[in-house]
């Protein structure tokens, strides 16, 4: 078998025995860096818009709702099944399709509609990064198949960056199957390295911060 | 050097568009990679740079260990680790099961280790299709080339190259904004998307502690075939295990920074196993093809196994100078740049292209911009030395011996010397006072003609320092 035949080859190579203990490795180097919050939602705005994003700063869960409200306008939305969502009363818009528990079900309205609406379990300022962890109440296709996405974020799950992400979720395995870091609008430069927005994923983001 | 790769060299230099092309791409990403790795930018930037050398090296001297730790893992969370070691092996595995689960579609995101395999080719020989969606690797699928870059694959075609393949593929009216090029590329392949049973990816990173693979993307297209169809299946090299999660936030600020100037990529998926009790969507199979192909033969020397460390970034590859004119297509296999100089002769055997490690002018510029720290230019210097002794082993540079060896004797008997600089004196094209463009047809042979024919010389003058100096 070539699992045996590998093993057997590198640790060969290597000059190692089966089993054979390994050194530590070299320790974890992991810097959180110490950032107010108005500066981090300074920051997380900045590098949003620097990359063509859009975002909005809004006091309170129903300024949430109805700034998304707004941005609907007629056009069709589905919304997650995050509970934060539920709270602002954005899964009850008229015109949000939402509760969609099904796979097939979730990827054929995901297809057609406008907007896909989620939360995000965190947000890196540092980056302008949107952390999305899938589980029950977020699923991976809303943030994605749609032409625009827009997520709403209460203030507290700004963190600072990657280094603080790994330092609350030393393995994200633990919770999930996949964790999606999303930073800006889909983009290619594979054509004479011109830059163009939503090729595949959603060419339009909108961070809502909420708080 | 074999006279394919002369040839390829040649015919790049004589391409004009193709020069000015390949500079500007890569003249721009070298300049996005100053900016963001800037001290003023990243301040930590060396030290990043010594933790992931370190790292790597850590792994790759136990890498049986993090094998076995990041099989065990994935297990845990319900995915399937599949060893294969070459091109056989993966396309067996992957048309087995593509044949057991009844699957005709695949879409595949880019993936190095996958043109390595010729994964593509062997699949459609087998009656399955499977679609490239990153759109520079859609576009070479539909060329039936190979990637120029390692990042940016089809940075030698340009909108016009790209308007006439899908007019004439896809048949579709000709269109040259590269706007709406992509959206007929996003059209046809969200199709293929929502169809697909099967996806293919490649993969960063493969995290031992959490049984996850990482990848980045700009385009969304390896979220989508990782998320769309019931199988995700990821092929990548043994060499890419990382001990932890937490060292991702080493890797992934210098990775993006590196290839392509960004600080993150748009998009790094963290995946873990198929989709579990609850998750709304997902695959429902998860598996890892493990790929050794070569690399286990780089890993007895302690100095060369430093080659496995490369995370792919593209970054010597853009500093190179000798990338920049001789472009992606006239190294011999699928990797280029100083990078493929330094791994396809040893994957492939210092023979498969002996001039390779000396398309180098050793400037340097690819170990400093390396974001693990390969000594790149060390490497290529011991596989030229490895080059020479397979030489010597096969008898093949015994024109080249004797040429040295006559060499010796002229240079060490002085009169002998003075004779010779008399005699090509005389039969040298005389001094018109310009530079000496051509020699007589009796130079002009073998190895010495291949040599002159890039080279002039100045004239020679009617005396010799020794007569002058006689003559004083
Ligand atoms: S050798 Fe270093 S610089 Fe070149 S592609 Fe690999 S990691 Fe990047």
């Amino acid at each position: 078998m070539s699992r045996d035949n590998i093993l057997h080859k590198v640790r060969t190579a290597l000059g190692r025995s089966a089993g054979q203990a390994v050194a530590d490795p070299p320790p974890v180097r992991l810097r959180v860096p110490e950032i107010a919050m108005e500066d981090r939602i300074a920051l997380m705005r900045s590098r949003v818009e620097a990359l063509a994003g859009k975002t909005a700063r809004v006091p309170t869960m129903e300024a949430a709702r109805e700034f998304v409200a707004g941005a609907i306008a007629g056009k069709t939305a589905v919304a997650s099944n995050a509970p934060y969502l539920v709270e602002c009363g954005i899964s009850s818009l008229p015109g949000v399709r939402t509760g969609i528990r099904e796979v097939g079900e979730l990827t054929a309205v995901c297809a057609q509609v406008d907007i896909g609406i989620t939360s995000a379990d965190y947000a890196l300022c540092d980056t302008g990064t949107l952390v999305m962890i899938a589980s029950p109440a977020e699923g991976r296709l809303v943030s994605l198949l749609p032409p625009a996405h827009i997520a709403v974020v209460p203030r507290e799950r700004i963190l600072t960056g990657l280094d603080e992400l790994f330092t609350i979720l030393p393995d994200p395995a633990a919770q999930t199957s996949s964790m999606v870091l999303i930073t800006g609008p889909s983009q290619t430069a594979d054509i004479e390295q011109i830059l163009i927005r939503g090729v595949h994923g959603p060419g339009q983001v909108t961070v809502v911060i909420v708080g | 050097m074999s006279v394919e790769f002369d040839r390829k060299i040649h015919d790049t230099l004589a391409d004009a568009n193709l020069q000015l092309a390949v500079y500007t791409a890569t003249g721009r990403l070298k300049d996005k990679r100053i900016q963001v790795t800037a001290a003023g930018v990243l301040p930590d930037y060396q030290e990043l740079r010594t933790q992931a050398n370190a790292i790597k090296k850590h792994v790759i001297d136990n890498l049986d260990h993090y094998l076995e730790e990041f099989e065990r893992n994935v297990e845990s969370h319900g995915g399937k680790v599949v060893y294969c070691k070459d091109a056989t092996d993966v396309s067996d595995f992957v048309l087995d099961l593509a044949k057991r689960r009844g699957s005709r579609l695949i879409v595949k995101s880019k993936s190095m280790t996958t043109e390595e395999v010729d994964l593509n080719e062997r699949l459609a020989h087998h009656g399955l299709e499977s679609v490239e969606t990153d759109l520079g690797e859609y576009i070479l699928q539909l060329a039936h080339e190979r990637p120029y870059h390692i990042v940016a694959p089809a940075l030698h075609k340009t909108r016009y190259d790209v308007a006439d393949l899908f007019t004439k593929e896809l048949g579709v009216a000709r269109e040259t904004v590269p706007e709406k090029l992509t959206l007929i590329a996003r059209g046809v392949l969200r199709e293929k998307f929502l169809k697909a049973d099967i996806g293919i990816s490649g993969a960063n990173f493969l995290i031992a502690d959490s049984g996850a693979v990482a990848i980045i993307e700009n385009e969304g297209n390896v979220r989508l075939t990782t998320s769309a169809p019931k199988i995700h299946i990821a092929v990548a090299g043994i060499e890419k295990v990382i001990p932890r999660a937490q060292d991702l936030a080493v890797f992934l600020k210098l990775l993006a920074r590196s290839a392509t100037g960004q600080l993150v990529s748009v998009y790094t998926s963290f995946l873990a196993g198929p989709r579990r009790a609850g998750e709304v969507d997902g695959p429902e199979e998860f598996y890892v093809v493990l790929l050794d192909n070569g690399r286990t033969k780089l890993l007895p020397d302690r100095s060369k196994r430093e080659s496995l460390y490369c995370i792919r970034c593209g970054a010597c590859l853009n500093a190179c100078p000798v990338y920049r004119k001789i472009g992606g297509h006239s190294f011999p296999w699928v990797y280029s740049g100083p990078i493929g100089a330094i791994i396809t002769p040893q994957f492939m055997g210092v023979s498969h292209e002996p001039g390779l490690p000396f398309a180098s002018s050793l400037c340097g510029a690819c170990g400093e911009v390396c974001p693990v720290k390969i000594d790149i230019p060390k490497i290529l210097l011991e596989l030229r030395g490895d080059v020479r002794k397979s030489e010597a082993r096969e008898g093949l540079n015994r024109i080249e011996k004797l040429a040295f060896r006559i060499f010796a004797w002229v240079m060490t008997h002085p009169r002998i010397y003075e004779m010779a600089g008399r005699m090509a004196a005389s039969i040298a094209p005389t001094g018109d006072g310009k530079w000496i463009r051509s020699v007589p047809a009796p130079m002009s042979v073998g190895p010495l003609k291949a040599w002159l024919s890039e080279r002039d010389m100045p004239p020679l003058p009617p005396k010799s320092f020794r007569e002058m100096w006689r003559n004083r």
